[in-house]
Parts: C-alpha cells; sequence; structure tokens
C-alpha cells in the first residue's frame, strides 16, 4: 500500500465512519447515464446557471442598487456632469473602472441568455420525444416552472442598471400591474413604493434577483436533478435498449470527466462571448427619466413573444360604471401567456387522459412516430415566433423598408393562421416520414446504382438496411385509438357523454399513423 | 397493448468496436500528448488573463476587422480567460473519449412502485398515527388549528402594507395648473409663441420655483410635447381648437397605453408614434389613435400666453395622463 493509498484510505474511513456514505457512493458511483448530444442541453442551462451565479456575486461587489440622485463625474465623458441614479453611475463605473467589471458584465447577459435559450431547447427536446411521460410528470411541471421563473430573473436582471432602455421595459411592467381590474393602482403603489417610477423599485427588485430567486431556482434544480437521479435518465431507441434498462457510460470516470469537462467548455464560450461580443452597452442608452426614450426599444428576447402580442394587441378598453378595464394589456400580457403556459404545464396529463395510457416510460420516441404531439408542439413554437416576429416590427420595418403597418398586419392574421396551418403540414410530414420509414425496411436503402435487366427496362438496386436500423425503425409501439362507446351494453347514452365524445375524437387523432412493419410483411416480401 | 402480428425482433446491443488508443500503446501515447497539450494551452490562457489585467491599460483601443474599434483590455483579459476554461474541458474531454473505458454499461432499471405490502403498512401507519392524534375525532381542534393556521398563512400580506402610500388620487392629477407655464426640458427656460416654428416640436414640463426638485415621478406624469401646425391643418371641434395657441398644440408625452414617452413624431404625415407598441395619433384630430394598441387619445392640454407673452396651462388636464387604470372612469 503506497503513502497515497494510505492516506485517501483514511480520510473515506473518517467521513464513513461518520455518515455510511460509502454505501451510497459505491451504489451511485457506478450509476450509467446515456449519451445522446440532445442530453447535453439541460447540462448547458445547469451550467450557465453555476456561471449566472459566479460573475453574478462579482458584479454586486461594485453595484449600488440605489435610485438616489447622483450627478456623474466618472470615466465615461459623454455623460459627464448628468443626472442619474446611483445603480446607473455604478453600472458604469463597472464598465468602465473596474477592470474585467465590463467582461464581467457581458458574461453575466450572454450567460443569462445562454441559460434561458438552453432551457427553451432542452425543454423542446423533452417535449418532441415523450420524455415528460409517467413517471417524470413531476420534472416537468418543475421546469415549466424553472422556465417561469427565468423569464422573470431575466427580466428582473436587466432592469437593474437603470438605463433609459430597461427602465422603460419597468414602465411597462408597470403599466401591466396597473392595468389588473380592481387592485390594480394598489399593487403598483405598493411594488413601486408610490407613483412610478420612485425611488424604491431598483433596491427591491434587487432583493429579488440576488436572493429571492436564486434561492428558488436552487430548490427547484435540486428536486430537477435529484429526480432525474433517481428515475434514471431516459434513451433513445436502439438495438439492446429496452424500457427495463439504461446503456450508457458509468458515472466514474467517463461520465465525470465528460460533464465536468463540458462546464468548462460552457464557461469557456460563454467567456469569449462575453471578451468579443458588446452586449447591453447601456452608456450608448442613457441614464432613465419617464420623460424620453429611444427609437427601436426592445426587451431580451425571451421577452420578445410577450411585447409582440401587446403590440398587436386591439385597441379594446371597456368603460362601464365608472371603471376601466384594458383588454389591450389584458389580454396579450397576462390572458394568453397564462393559457400558454398553464397549458404547457398541464400537458403530459392531457396526452395521458388522450391515449389512456398510464404505464411508464423510460424509451423516448422519435418525434415522427408521435405525429399529433409534434405537430402541436410546432404549433406553439410558430405561435411563439409569429409573436416574437412582431415583438421586433419596428426593427424589421427599418431593416426591410417596411411599414410598421405591413407587418402588424401581418402578424395579427399570422397569429390565427400559421399555426393551424403549421399543425397540419407537421403531422403530414411526420406521416411522411414514417411512410418512408416503412419503405426503407421493406424494400432497403437505393443504392443509386441502375442496372438494365435484360428485357431492357432499367431498374434501381436496393440494398437491405442492417437489422439495427430495421429494429430502430420498427421498435415503438403503434397503440389503437381508445373505444370509447357513447353507450353502455344496455344502449343507454352513459353519463359524461360529451366529454367522452372529445376524449374519443382526441384518441383517434393521437393514434393516426403508417402501420409499421412486422415480420409478416418481411416473409411476405421475400416470397416475391 | 401492444401488437399480436409478430415484430421484428430486436438483435441486441452492437458488439464493441476498439478505439485505436486501446490496442496500439502508440496510438495511447499520442493521445496522452494531445490531452497535455490542451491542458497547457489552458494555462497559456490564464497567463495571458493575469498578464492583460496587470500590463495593458483600460483606455488601449485597438481596432479588429470584425470587432471595430476594441477596448484591448476589456479583449485580451477575456480572450485569455475563455482560452484558460475552454481548454480545461477541451482536455478532460478528450482524455475521457481516447482513453477512459468507452464500452457501454448497461444496468437494469427499478420499478417505482413500491410493493403492495409496504403500501398497506404505510397506510395503516398514517391511519394509526392520524387516529393517534385524534384529528378525525376531536373536530374542535380540528377547526381551530386550520383557522390558526389560515390567519397565521395570511400575516405576512399585512406586513407588507407599508410597501407604498394608497395611490389615492395620484394617478389621476398632474402638477398642471391653471397658469402654470411650459418649460422647456431640458434647460428650463420658459417658452414664447414665437420661439416655436411651424413643424417644430418641444419637449416641455411644468415651471418649478427656482432651486426646487423634480421628481422623476412627476416627469412621468407632467411630460408635455408641444407641436406647431398651420392652425389651418387642425381638424378639431370649437373647445379643442380653444386648447390651442397660434396653431401650437399640447399633449401628453406620456403614452395612453403603457406610459412610454411618445417621442416620434413624423412631419410630413403629424402623426406621433409610440416607440415601445407603435401606438400612432393623429395630432391634427387631437391625437385620435389611428394604428395599434392604444385605446384612447393622448390627453390634450389647453395652452395659452400670460401677459409677459410665454405660454401657459389653461387649466390642468382634464383627464388622466398615461396608461389606464381600475378606477379611471372614461
Amino acid at each position: 500500500m503506497t503513502a497515497r493509498e494510505r492516506i485517501a484510505g483514511s480520510v473515506a474511513n473518517y467521513v464513513d465512519e461518520r455518515t455510511g456514505a460509502a454505501a451510497w457512493m459505491k451504489k451511485n458511483l457506478n450509476k450509467v447515464f446515456p449519451d445522446h448530444w440532445s442530453f447535453l442541453l439541460g447540462e448547458i442551462a445547469l451550467y450557465s446557471f453555476v456561471i449566472l451565479l459566479l460573475s453574478g456575486t462579482f458584479l454586486t461587489f461594485w453595484f449600488d442598487p440605489s435610485q438616489r440622485e447622483v450627478i456623474y463625474d466618472g470615466g465615461y465623458q459623454p455623460l459627464s456632469g448628468l443626472k442619474m441614479s446611483a445603480a446607473y453611475a455604478s453600472t458604469l463605473h463597472i464598465s468602465f473602472e473596474v477592470r474585467g467589471g465590463l467582461l464581467m458584465r457581458q458574461i453575466h447577459h450572454w450567460a443569462a441568455l445562454i441559460f434561458m435559450a438552453a432551457i427553451v431547447v432542452h425543454l423542446m427536446r423533452v417535449y418532441f420525444t415523450g420524455a415528460f411521460r409517467k413517471p417524470r410528470e413531476f420534472n416537468w411541471i418543475i421546469g415549466v416552472g424553472l422556465l417561469t421563473l427565468g423569464i422573470v430573473e431575466g427580466f428582473l436582471g436587466y432592469s437593474l442598471p437603470d438605463d433609459l432602455l430597461s427602465g422603460t421595459g419597468i414602465r411597462i411592467a408597470e403599466a401591466i400591474i396597473q392595468a389588473l381590474p380592481l387592485v390594480g393602482s394598489y399593487l403598483a403603489f405598493f411594488a413601486f413604493g408610490g407613483a412610478f417610477p420612485g425611488e424604491a423599485f431598483i433596491p427591491r427588485i434587487y432583493t429579488v434577483h440576488v436572493l429571492l430567486l436564486p434561492g428558488a431556482f436552487l430548490a427547484l434544480i435540486t428536486v430537477h436533478l435529484m429526480l432525474v437521479w433517481y428515475q434514471k435518465h431516459t434513451q433513445y431507441p436502439g438495438p439492446g435498449r429496452t424500457e427495463k434498462n439504461v446503456v450508457g457510460y458509468p458515472l466514474l470516470p467517463v461520465y465525470m470527466a465528460k460533464a465536468g469537462g463540458f462546464f468548462f467548455i460552457v464557461f469557456g464560450v460563454t467567456a469569449f462571448l462575453g471578451a468579443v461580443a458588446s452586449i447591453n452597452p447601456i452608456w450608448l442608452y442613457g441614464p432613465y427619466t419617464p420623460g424620453q426614450i429611444s427609437a427601436g426599444s426592445q426587451p431580451d428576447w425571451y421577452m420578445g413573444w410577450l411585447d409582440g402580442l401587446v403590440r398587436m394587441a386591439p385597441p379594446l378598453e371597456t368603460h362601464a360604471f365608472g371603471h376601466t378595464i384594458s383588454w389591450n394589456i389584458l389580454i396579450p400580457g397576462l390572458i394568453v401567456p397564462g393559457i400558454l403556459f398553464t397549458g404547457m404545464a398541464l400537458y403530459p396529463f392531457i396526452e395521458s387522459w388522450m391515449t389512456g395510457d398510464k404505464r411508464e416510460h423510460h424509451l423516448l420516441d422519435r418525434p415522427r412516430n408521435a405525429p399529433n404531439r409534434t405537430a402541436l408542439g410546432v404549433m406553439s413554437l410558430t405561435f411563439m415566433l409569429v409573436a416574437l416576429i412582431n415583438g421586433g416590427n419596428d426593427i424589421i420595418a427599418t431593416t426591410f423598408h417596411l411599414t410598421i403597418n405591413q407587418i402588424m398586419w401581418f402578424s395579427r392574421i399570422a397569429i390565427f393562421v400559421l399555426p393551424p396551418l403549421s399543425f397540419v403540414i407537421t403531422k403530414r410530414l411526420c406521416l411522411s416520414l414514417q411512410r418512408a420509414d416503412r419503405d426503407l425496411v421493406l424494400h432497403g436503402r437505393e443504392t443509386g446504382r441502375l442496372v438494365m435487366m435484360p428485357h431492357g427496362e432499367f431498374v434501381e438496386v436496393h440494398e437491405p438496411i442492417s437489422a439495427e436500423k430495421a429494429w430502430l425503425l420498427t421498435q415503438h409501439e403503434q397503440n389503437p385509438a381508445l373505444a370509447l362507446d357513447e353507450n353502455d351494453s344496455r344502449g343507454v347514452r352513459r353519463p359524461g357523454a360529451l366529454k367522452n365524445k372529445l376524449r374519443a375524437r382526441l384518441s383517434k387523432a393521437h393514434a393516426v399513423a403508417v402501420p409499421k412493419v412486422t415480420a409478416e410483411d418481411l416473409k411476405e416480401i421475400e416470397h416475391h | 397493448m401492444s401488437n399480436e402480428i409478430e415484430a421484428i425482433k430486436d438483435p441486441g446491443l452492437p458488439a464493441h468496436v476498439h478505439r485505436r488508443a486501446d490496442t496500439d500503446p502508440k496510438a495511447a501515447k499520442k493521445a496522452e500528448r494531445q490531452v497535455a497539450i490542451l491542458f497547457l494551452l489552458s494555462a497559456l490562457g490564464t497567463v495571458t488573463m493575469i498578464g492583460s489585467y496587470i500590463f495593458i491599460s483600460q483606455d488601449i483601443f485597438i481596432f479588429f476587422p470584425v470587432l471595430g474599434n476594441t477596448n484591448a483590455h476589456q479583449l485580451f483579459l477575456g480572450l485569455g480567460m475563455a482560452a484558460s476554461l475552454f481548454f480545461i474541458g477541451m482536455g478532460a474531454i478528450h482524455w475521457a473519449k481516447t482513453l477512459m473505458p468507452d464500452e457501454e454499461v448497461v444496468i437494469q432499471r427499478h420499478e417505482f412502485r413500491s410493493p403492495d405490502e409496504d403500501r398497506a403498512d404505510f397506510v395503516a401507519t398514517a391511519k394509526a398515527g392520524a387516529a393517534a392524534a385524534g384529528l378525525g375525532r376531536r373536530s374542535l381542534i380540528k377547526r381551530s388549528l386550520g383557522l390558526s393556521l389560515g390567519l397565521a398563512g395570511l400575516s405576512p400580506l399585512i406586513l407588507l402594507r407599508d410597501l407604498g402610500p394608497l395611490p389615492k388620487d395620484e394617478l389621476s392629477k398632474t402638477s398642471w395648473k391653471a397658469g402654470t407655464r411650459l418649460v422647456t426640458d431640458p434647460g428650463d427656460r420658459p417658452i414664447r409663441a414665437e420661439d416655436l416654428e411651424v413643424g417644430a416640436v418641444a419637449q416641455t414640463l411644468p415651471e418649478i420655483a427656482k432651486g426646487g426638485h423634480r421628481a422623476l415621478s412627476d416627469i412621468g406624469k407632467d411630460a408635455v410635447l408641444l407641436i406647431r401646425l398651420r392652425p389651418e391643418e387642425f381638424n378639431l371641434d370649437a373647445e379643442r381648437l380653444s386648447w390651442t395657441h397660434e396653431g401650437i398644440i399640447a399633449f401628453s408625452k406620456i403614452c395612453s397605453h403603457m406610459g412610454c414617452a411618445v417621442a416620434l413624431y413624423e412631419q410630413q404625415t403629424k402623426h406621433l408614434l409610440c416607440p415601445c407598441h407603435q401606438s400612432t395619433f393623429d395630432v391634427t384630430r387631437a391625437a385620435k389613435v389611428i394604428f395599434g394598441p392604444a385605446a384612447r387619445p393622448l390627453p390634450q392640454l389647453a395652452i395659452t400666453v400670460d401677459s409677459e407673452g410665454y405660454l401657459i396651462a389653461k387649466q390642468p388636464f382634464t383627464e388622466p395622463v398615461g396608461p389606464s387604470f381600475w378606477e379611471r372612469s372614461s
């Protein structure tokens, strides 16, 4: 036994005698993780969160979250002598006088954008592969919660510097609060400590941004990861992969080296962006004052769809009995996003209700094999995309020499027309891909070799695909639609017949598929 | 549920293919060197970063083709940091991919559902616990506990009451009074009608006492935009026309939609546009909404001139300025 082994041994002994950790560690160090690039998306989100904590802590050492009015006398000449808040002045100080300050600010902002982007793409992966199905519904809901918190946290974060652009964003947030029926003006005055903008808001959202929400993130991420750990990761279908096993690499050493290495890569790439790509140059916007604004005011992209919805809303207000309800704010700013996010959170339960499927699923779906789900996802994304495009309508107008009115009318119509259209197109594409899979298994791969038959006909030689590939293309389940009779066995209409009818129709739509190839089909084709 | 028809068979996990480094010691040695080089590149990055921090002054700008004029301190500090982190990651992953075992491992999943006897035991224990506490029988305790927990849970709401004052009529009034002079923003100079040419726009605020402080929350309600047209260009009723002075018309600059500053004036069309959500207002028709999500015109401020010829407010705003709220009556 070498000296090193002796020291390691006694340390391990010391810890184990006090915690009994060895048994747990033995079991978990051999934990197997399946490998796929799309499983890295959640990791990117996790690592950017760590980067956000590190860079954010750095920024707090100099940032002064105060709306106290100061006269700027720092190093950035164009703003010299201007009245501004201490928050804005200290952000300028971080950008121009603290060494590495601008780099950290830019890393922090880039990391926030990467965090949100990784969450969204991770969510898309989980959705389109059906990874949210039993037993992972809790984790889906936690994920939706993290996405929602991320949007709020990002908004509060870029509002902190109190520059002209972000102050305008706060102004809009205040208007949304103020628009709430009954309690709106009260909530706005409580949040802002009086009339907008007051001097209380930045210090308050600072506490929320650096303490409350990061705490909530930590708690939710911990539960999210513990569930992933305990339930074991899902895996893509393929030869040797079943609902009962996990095929992959052990935690120690391969997965640890890869995941740990990947953290440094994400951090490195974020630092590179922070070094070369300017982001949120607040010194160009100037300090916030409610009487001014800059053209082309845009939120960050994860808020852009919300702004786009608000922009396309019709000018509707109700004035009755001495009260006002601003539908032009409530519908796009609260009601539609509320419906979207609630629907998203509940989707696993809706799908299991539609299909009647209550079993556990650990093998992922290929998106084409769940055409209804895939089409619904593309439909939602299309909706978001139209909203996002309209959120940049002023920029698009000036870039492409269009008028605002043209883009706004395009969006107002497209938000109703394009999502259903994309549903239909996606569903058809999925079924076509299923048909292509079927052809591939039945007739093999096109080799591109043309052969002239004795009688002069040209045919292309097809080569049978491998057994592995044939398995991949046929392993999925094809379940029939739920049989829900309107009447019971005695011919009496069941209670809740309308609900059953809806369920049966949805189930039928969900079960549409091109029949997959069976062994019999193959035998039959061999005879020819 | 699954198909009765015979499906194609799972051929099982494909045979493992060894890497060159697994069998060829030379290849393994080469991979080891590659990993070491990657780690050394990281060290080089850290040295660059520390060197930039100490030696590159913060006021040097250099030109790069794609980046434009860039601050050298920030650029090299960042590039050093990026390399220092990135190559640690590359090294670790290259190491894992070339030298660590790459044979796939298969483990079995366990069922999440607890065995039936455990579930039965759990139910029995929970029931016994509840029975021992007597929650079911002692409804007085249950109800009073529910009441006290509910009340205690609500108490934070009362503690938050002092976050801010009640709105009262704050949202409905501004600093404008009959006779308040309009002054330029910035500059705080009073304005004569002849200071504004036809087609000109001016951002104004109500005059305050010398040395007085103007809070941002006042600007957020008081900001007023002056626009001068030729009087015949107006398309206003008699009352609104009397609120103008020699072709000068005054509107609240705070958007009636969500409170942004309505700052974009198009001289040719005489339209005011809010850059936030593109609500468009027609100046000639008392800021009527002609496009976008705003539901109400911008409130118009009645103006005239005082004895010295300076522009003043004839009366306060006749309606609240800014975005809508529940208590707003029109």
